[in-house]
């Protein structure tokens, strides 16, 4: 390290500097590049497997003779996964939906009700706003894994005493999921709120403009960059959510959304791990395609105030 | 930011007096709180699902509480003084996974900060190309399901098929031993938490580099510089500029990979796949399987454990919220 040193300093005072590169900046540049294929192959292979089993034919997943890439592909696997049935009675497109639905539907309500708050918090000084913050702040660092017992026995008493379904089916995990990914988005939305100048909408109100025609004209065009990115952020969250959905969703195999259904499978059926390979697959494409979309903003929401994985 | 950017207009002249509602600029019906009725839904929602639920888990955990108290004609949850937690602090399994699920996450969080930052420094010296070729590959890892994750750790080390058995049995015995192609890793708590930390940290330490790269990038190339005119090597401008200018940071992601790792639940429940050996347990686990596995379902019980999660947690979120609070956040 330090031969490498003398040799920069020396090669700066000199005029060819990148002509005659010395040995161990070489050296080194060299190891960067194989630490940084170490990197690369370690982030990708349990991906690559993941996919590369989903496309073996079964008799070479049960081999003992394993190889590192596939020798024949086949796509039964998928086949079995997409057109058969997962769960006895339930196809793939039952549970497809199920988890479309939830996710979709907590996105939504989240979305509006995160967008209401952040204006309220970006754009009015109220007596309860520190407040309110400091809660979001408080609640979001509390697991889900932590409250799940109460919230399952409040919703088992709703139930009992209302009549209204709050567990094994879709609803209660939908409330549960938009609530989870509340702190997180509004403080996400919030920041958009707030960058937006504040001059445009009084140039608007000057106009003539009601305070709708302001929201919907003025701010919504400059927030819809962040309700994107919060929205898609929730979608992931719901999306992968395993632990809720296990609990409140139960025997109502039916009702499973597809993590759910990933489990069961592997519980029940511990071999087929071709099937189990392309259902997961199944699951990882969409989070993927979103994930490259919002990547920054993930890094900043995260580090900015959000918490909650 | 954005509430500096709100003090300043606040000051300049023409604008409307700071504490009102700008919007409306017609001073009628002055008082109508209308920030109360935007925030009002997303208020009774998280009431309603977590700030309740929070105070309730404390209330039920004070209590004798099993699932029999779900049905319609029983009586009340009895007031136990304690006796949860006496039973907790006396037992010496709940001690054990106490002791595993601290030491488990520290190895989590120590190999992903290390290994996040080392790879962050890595892809800020790389040429572009590369960096963001590593980059979108380490997307993969991130972006990957917990569910599928866990699964294919699980595939990946199954006795008899599982690559990394195969490979290992493939790899001379001088080296690593023998047997290595029947060997079960999900039974015995060493090899199991082992497989559990390499899923973690597969899945975490992108954060970290993507972080740390995104703040490499904000300190000035001359720092660098003349620290290697004044001799330092890599490891000292990293000690000596990057740790200090960055430590906001690392505190930061240090607090969020420790939280994170407290509750991890997903990757354990394929792993150990049961929930026969208490000596696998994390704390996360054994919440769910007295509320939920067990019979009968111990509902008090397990909210005394999820109590004991959720100070751990708030412990370590205290420096964070001081974080938080200095930089602004919560005005």
């Amino acid at each position: 390290m330090t031969a490498t040193t003398t040799a920069r300093a020396s090669g700066a005072a000199r005029a060819p500097r990148r002509r005659r590169t010395p040995p161990p900046v070489l050296a080194r540049r060299a190891g960067a590049y194989a630490a940084g294929a170490a990197v690369l192959v370690f982030s990708v292979f349990p991906v690559y497997w993941m996919v590369a089993t989903a496309f073996k034919p079964v008799g070479e997943i049960f081999s003992k003779d394993v190889r590192l890439f596939p020798g024949s592909l086949t796509l039964e696997h998928f086949d079995r996964v997409i057109n058969g049935e997962l769960i006895p009675g339930v196809n793939f497109w039952e549970f497809l939906g199920n988890s479309l639905l939830v996710t979709l539907g907590s996105v939504a309500a989240g979305a509006l009700l995160s967008l209401l708050a952040a204006v309220a918090v970006a754009r009015f000084r109220f007596k309860m706003r520190t407040a309110f913050i400091m809660v979001l702040m408080v609640i979001q660092m509390v697991p889900c894994e932590a409250l799940i017992i109460s919230i399952f026995i409040n919703f088992r008493r709703l139930q009992d005493a209302s009549g209204v379904q709050m567990l094994g089916n879709l609803t209660g995990i939908l409330i549960v999921y938009t609530a989870f990914s509340l702190p997180i988005t509004i403080m996400m939305l919030r920041g958009f709120v707030a960058a937006v100048p504040r001059e445009l909408e009084e140039a608007a109100a000057i106009d003539g403009a009601g305070p709708w025609t302001v929201f919907w004209r003025i701010l919504m065009p400059l927030v819809a960059p962040g309700l994107v990115a919060a929205s898609i952020f929730a979608f992931i969250t719901a999306w992968n959510e395993f632990i809720v959905a296990l609990t409140f969703l139960g025997r109502s195999t039916e009702e499973y959304t597809l993590p759910l259904t990933l489990s069961y499978y592997f519980g029940r059926f511990g071999t087929e791990w071709g099937a189990i390979m392309a259902a997961s697959t199944l699951l990882t494409l969409p989070v993927m395609a979103f994930f490259l979309f919002v990547q920054r903003r993930m890094v900043s929401g995260l580090t900015m105030g959000a918490v909650k994985g | 930011m954005a509430q500096t950017a709100e003090a300043v207009r606040g000051q300049s002249p023409p604008a409307p007096p700071p504490p009102g509602p700008p919007t409306p600029p017609r001073p009628r019906r002055r008082k109508i709180p209308t920030p109360y009725l935007l925030i009002a839904p997303a208020l009774v929602l998280l009431v309603l699902v977590q700030l309740g639920p929070i105070l309730q888990m404390v209330w039920n955990s004070l209590h004798s509480y099993t699932v029999r108290h779900l049905l319609p004609t029983a009586p009340a949850p009895e007031w136990n003084s304690f006796a949860h937690y006496a039973t907790l602090l006396s037992d010496a399994e709940f001690w054990m996974i106490l002791r595993n699920t601290v030491v488990v996450c520290a190895l989590m969080v120590g190999v992903t900060m290390v290994l996040g930052t080392a790879v962050g420094n890595l892809l800020h010296r790389l040429p572009r190309w590369f960096s963001v070729t590593v980059s979108i590959g380490m997307m993969l890892a991130w972006a990957t399901p917990a569910i599928s994750a866990s699964l294919v750790f699980r595939w990946l080390f199954l006795p008899e098929r599982g690559l990394a058995n195969v490979a290992l049995d493939r790899l001379p015995d001088w080296l690593v031993g023998g047997g290595w192609l029947d060997y079960n890793w999900f039974l015995e708590p060493v090899p199991l938490f082992t497989v559990l930390i390499l899923v973690i940290v597969w899945q975490s330490f992108p954060f970290v580099a993507v972080s740390v790269l995104a703040g490499l990038k904000s300190i000035p190339d001359e720092l660098y510089e003349a620290a290697r005119v004044d001799g330092a090597g890599g490891w000292r401008s990293f000690w000596s500029i990057t740790f200090p200018m960055l430590r906001p940071l690392f505190a930061l992601l240090l607090v969020l990979q420790i939280i994170w790792d407290l509750r991890v639940f997903t990757q354990l429940y394929i792993l150990a796949n049961s929930f026969q050996n208490k000596s696998v347990y994390l704390l996360s686990y054994y919440i769910y399987q007295q509320g939920f596995s067990a019979s009968p379902a111990n509902y008090g019980m397990g909210s005394a454990i999820a109590v004991v999660m959720t100070v751990m947690i708030l412990a370590v979120t205290a420096y964070y919220l001081r974080i938080m609070i200095r930089q602004g956040e919560t005005r």
